[in-house]
């Protein structure tokens, strides 16, 4: 019989791996979002037709059926196997994730008045100062919202790597259910839960300290 | 010398021609005001002149030098813009005050960003801004927390940070209820005094008769009447002015 102790290290060491997947995927997925959101907007219109095309695959897909193009298409196609389970998931995950952000990050930035530029630009800022000075943290306080329910969605996407054997959580419960024991299973739960509810602190806080101004 | 010479100014949005070749000039220290109905182009024209759409064709000279001249407007760098729009400041019908900051930051951000001097000059001279259009206990208010009179009185001490040449109103008052415009044009008369060369585009005929020295009246994308406030308010040559003025005595009565 496995002890409540030995099973709550085996889960949280599986849950580290969910947890190394979330942080990887916000620190890479964030900045190409914004890259990808700009290339829709893009006044060059082959590119922002080329980069809504990409979108469109990415968001009209499964998220699990990319996992397993980026874990299998490279050794079926190219006939370079994918060796790292943990690179694969990462790859597909931020893929994915930077799809989504970039469509908030888009409606956050267009829908920013045109009169914020107009005014820094009569005030004789460049276009870099305007964004950064003026714009930017007015995006911020409008995408806080949808942000977080993507981010707090990303926390429980996370389990999907167990589909190309990332040792992640719900695999750990797997392993226990396979020797008869299947209460760990409904035990993962609670790591997500707690984990969800630090973050949902979190951006209330965020939240909070942006509500001194109305943007 | 005139501060403003402008020359031959037309610009069309596709098909639809909006300005169709105007000319004027201002002196220093001249207010000028721009009345005319809505679609008429005037601020079309005030749009031109800060460099937020490119007329097609004409000139713009400030104090004797060419800042604009529409058929090299192409080989002007993003920096000779900004460098030519900085003789222009312009105050928006809608203020666009920058949220996230507070009044004071607001004023200085641009100047800041500039290096207009040291950031104790800076603040020194916003603050003396901010007295002069009668803010000075709400210098740490948001514009959230402030009326759309106060708030159009910051956009004023904001574009006045950057001693423009000459400082543009686009419809200052028609975002404000009526209550609320007496402060904003109290504060525009002000400026007067103070021998600042101003472009008001405005519906307030009775501001616009006592503060101008020069008025032009629009219609259709022309200057379709051109003079001192005596001339085109009491002595119009045009009959679309008369008619245009006409309205005005019905619907505002005076």
């Amino acid at each position: 019989m496995m002890s409540f102790q030995q099973v709550t290290l085996s889960l949280a060491a599986g849950f580290l791996e969910n947890c190394r997947l979330f942080l990887e995927t916000l620190l890479f997925s964030i900045p190409l979002g914004l890259i990808i959101s700009f290339g829709s907007m893009s006044k060059f219109k082959p590119l922002s037709l080329l980069i809504k095309i990409f979108v469109w695959c990415i968001r009209g897909t499964p998220l699990m059926l990319q996992l397993f193009v980026v874990f299998y298409v490279p050794g079926l196609v190219f006939s370079v196997p994918m060796r790292n389970r943990m690179m694969a998931a990462l790859i597909a995950f931020v893929i994915n994730y930077a799809c989504y952000f970039s469509e908030i990050f888009r409606g956050g930035i267009e829908s920013t008045p045109k009169g914020q530029y107009e005014a820094g630009q009569v005030l004789g800022l460049t276009k870099t100062q305007i964004f950064f000075k003026i714009i930017l943290l007015q995006v911020i306080k409008r995408i806080v919202a949808p942000m977080s329910n993507e981010i707090i969605t990303l926390v429980k996407d996370t389990s999907l790597a167990r589909v190309i054997a990332v040792g992640e959580i719900l695999l750990a419960a797997e392993r226990f259910a396979g020797k008869g024991i299947i209460w760990p299973l409904f035990y993962t739960g609670a790591y997500f839960l707690i984990f969800c509810g630090v973050l949902t602190l979190l951006f209330g806080y965020i939240e909070k300290k942006l509500s001194y101004f109305k943007a | 010398m005139s501060v403003l010479e402008v020359k031959g100014i037309k610009k069309s949005f596709g098909k639809t021609e909006v300005l169709k070749g105007l000319d004027f000039s201002l002196n220093k220290g001249e207010v000028l005001s721009i009345i005319g109905s809505s679609g008429s182009g005037k601020t079309t024209l005030l749009r031109c002149l800060n460099f937020l759409e490119f007329a097609d064709s004409g000139t713009i000279s400030v104090n004797g030098k060419q800042i604009f001249d529409a058929s090299s407007v192409k080989k002007l760098s993003d920096s000779e813009i900004r460098e030519n729009r900085l003789h222009f400041g312009l105050v928006f019908q809608s203020f666009n005050l920058f949220p996230q900051y507070n009044v004071l930051k607001n004023i200085t951000l641009a100047p800041t960003l500039l290096k207009r001097g040291t950031p104790e000059e800076i603040e020194a001279k916003a603050n003396a801004l901010i007295e002069r259009v009668g803010l000075t206990d709400k210098k740490d208010s948001y514009p959230c927390q402030l009326s759309g009179g106060q708030q159009q009185r910051v956009a004023i001490a904001r574009a006045l940070a950057l001693e423009p040449d000459i400082l543009c109103f686009d419809e200052p008052t028609s975002a404000l209820d009526p209550e609320l415009t007496g402060e904003v044009l109290r504060v525009i008369r002000d400026l007067k005094s103070g021998d600042s060369t101003m472009i008001v585009v405005t519906h307030e005929m009775e501001f616009a008769r006592s503060v101008s020295d020069k008025v032009i009246f629009m219609a259709d994308g022309v200057i379709e009447e051109y003079g001192s406030p005596e001339e085109v308010f009491l002595s119009p040559k045009s009959a679309k002015t008369r008619s245009f003025l006409n309205k005005d005595i019905e619907t505002n009565g005076n």
